[in-house]
Order: C-alpha cells, then sequence, then structure tokens
C-alpha cells in the first residue's frame, strides 16, 4: 500500500511539474503537449486509486482535447507578447499563492480520512449495488441509483453539440459588412 | 485537406474496424467491465477522429454527413428517455423494468445495457458532429478568405 502510495505521490509531482511548465513556457505546442502530459499523470494517478472506468475516458477526452488543440496551434501563428513580472506583481502573486495554500490546508482538516466515504449513502450504494446486476459498481449508481444525474449529464452535451452546430454553421449566416 | 499519405491512411483504414470493435465490447459490457456507454462513445468519436484526420473532412462527408450524425444522436437521446419512460411499467420514471439476475452475464443487468447503448450512440454522434463541424467551418473560413483575396 505504501509502495503504491509513493507512486502515486510520483504521479501527482509530475502533474504538478508538468502544469507548470506548460503555464510558463513561451511556446504554445510546448504549452499543449505538456498539459497533455498533466492530464494522461491524472489517468494514471485514477488507475492507482482504483478508477478503471475514469481512466479510460480521462485517457481518450485527453486525446481527442490534444489533437484538437495541436490542430488549431498549427494553423494559427503564435501571437503571445512578452509579458513582464515586476516586484508588486511577484508580491501580489505570492500573497494569493500563499492564501490558497492556507485555505487549502484548513479545508484539508475537516476532510474525512483518505478513501473514507464522506456521506453515508457511499456506503448504502456499495451495500445494494448487487440488487441492481451490475457487476460493474460505476454503471450500476450511474444508470440506476443516480439515473438522474445521467440524464442531466446527457441533456448538457446535447445543449452542448447543438450550441456547437448553432455557432458554427456555414449555411445561413450574414455576411459581415467591411 | 485532402488528408495525410498513403502509409497514415492504409494504417487508419486497418485500426478502424478494431476501434469500432472495441467501441461495441466497451459499451456492450459496460455493466460488467469498466467502460460503459459516455466511455464508448468518446472512443468512437476519437475513432472518427482518426479517419477524419486521415482522410481529410470532405471524404468522411461524403459517406456520412452531419444529417446522419443528427440523427444517430437524437435516436440515442430518445432512446435513453425511451427506457426511462418504459419504467413506468414499473411504477416509476427510470424504474427497473426487466427482473435483474445476480450472475455474471451479458443479458444480468435489465435495462441497463439498453441506457448503456443509448448513450453510446448519443455521445459518439454528437462528439463526431461536433469535430466535423469544426473541421467544415475552417474550410469554410478558409474558402471565403481566399476568394476575398481574389476580388481585391
Amino acid at each position: 500500500m505504501t509502495a503504491a502510495l509513493a507512486v502515486l505521490y510520483g504521479v501527482l509531482a509530475f502533474m504538478v511539474i508538468g502544469a507548470i511548465i506548460a503555464v510558463e513556457t513561451r511556446d504554445l505546442l510546448s504549452s499543449v503537449l505538456c498539459l497533455g502530459a498533466v492530464g494522461f499523470g491524472l489517468a494514471m494517478a485514477d488507475l492507482l486509486l482504483g478508477a478503471p472506468d475514469l481512466a479510460l475516458t480521462q485517457v481518450v477526452v485527453e486525446i481527442f482535447a490534444v489533437v484538437l488543440l495541436i490542430r488549431t496551434i498549427l494553423i494559427r501563428e503564435d501571437t503571445t507578447k512578452e509579458f513582464i513580472r515586476d516586484t508588486p506583481h511577484v508580491a501580489f502573486m505570492g500573497a494569493v499563492l500563499m492564501a490558497i495554500l492556507l485555505g487549502t490546508y484548513f479545508c484539508f482538516q475537516q476532510m474525512t480520512a483518505f478513501g473514507d466515504p464522506p456521506m453515508i449513502m457511499g456506503l448504502g450504494y456499495i451495500r445494494e449495488a448487487a440488487s441492481a446486476g451490475a457487476m460493474n459498481l460505476v454503471t450500476a449508481v450511474l444508470l440506476d441509483f443516480r439515473a438522474y444525474d445521467t440524464l442531466g449529464e446527457a441533456t448538457v452535451i446535447f445543449a452542448a453539440v447543438l450550441g456547437c452546430y448553432a455557432l458554427l454553421r456555414t449555411s445561413g449566416r450574414k455576411q459581415e459588412q467591411q | 485537406m485532402k488528408g495525410m499519405t498513403l502509409i497514415v491512411k492504409t494504417m487508419t483504414s486497418l485500426l478502424f474496424g478494431c476501434v469500432l470493435l472495441f467501441v461495441f465490447y466497451v459499451i456492450l459490457t459496460g455493466h460488467l467491465t469498466p467502460g460503459g456507454g459516455f466511455s464508448g462513445g468518446v472512443i468512437c468519436a476519437a475513432g472518427m477522429l482518426l479517419v477524419i484526420l486521415a482522410f481529410g473532412a470532405d471524404a468522411v462527408k461524403e459517406r456520412v454527413g452531419h444529417r446522419w450524425a443528427i440523427l444517430w444522436e437524437t435516436l440515442g437521446a430518445i432512446g435513453f428517455l425511451s427506457v426511462a419512460v418504459i419504467g413506468f411499467i414499473a411504477g416509476a420514471f427510470f424504474a427497473q423494468f426487466l427482473t435483474p439476475s445476480l450472475q455474471f452475464k451479458l443479458s444480468a443487468a435489465g435495462s441497463i445495457p439498453f441506457s448503456n447503448l443509448a448513450i453510446g450512440l448519443k455521445v459518439g454522434a454528437g462528439l463526431f458532429g461536433a469535430f466535423l463541424m469544426l473541421a467544415a467551418f475552417r474550410e469554410g473560413e478558409k474558402a471565403d478568405r481566399d476568394s476575398g483575396e481574389g476580388d481585391q
């Protein structure tokens, strides 16, 4: 168990380093690749924590996002500006970072121990999962106990795709007057 | 966007069937193994994305256009809702209307595989349609720019 936790902390450190490089690098393509590394690190963390459903979805969505972003970057010229940090700015950023770290520390003090469900309902799901007939507990929760949530999620995807179609349509657009 | 080289096209046409097979496996055994409707649908859309990148958006649009994407997405949404409405037979919205058995079988989970199939259809067709729309938009924009330059 401790070895698995050590690997997990290694993956988390890798993700933090990747995220910092993604923010700090000047090259957009390197930034996107570092973002992809963070996503795959998240998938590995999911696997280590015993959530293969989530890891599968995370890997595929990450591939999707990285391919889309790389395609977008390859046809756009780089328009980044040089960003100069002066002393007040650095001091302000440091103060904000310290406030976030302090707040996170006090929040984590209030949480239950790692692995304990914060609600009694979670234990109920685990106990009643066999009655749904699904051996995969996640599917049993998603499509039986909490099917309303899944319906809402499906509606959100439907609305997003509808918005995509409405924004990106080629017919029926008014030509801009120049 | 004419697509990529012959090597990429050949590998894509070999791999695409395997990707679709894996999609069906992930969706249909979603209640037994990790996976399910959403994962399967996203994998299906990623396979379609592979084909779009390898062969170009025009070649894909000749075979499966926006109408197919919209049709399948709507069918998936209606399917999921009808699974929910059929639950009224058992007494409530989304109630389990088949009797699940406690076996490690494909047909063990009652109505859950039908929901998985509908969600997989919906997500796969929806994301595929969105990406096809993005590709078409970029080409349309480029064509507009080219024609504008021609007018000048």
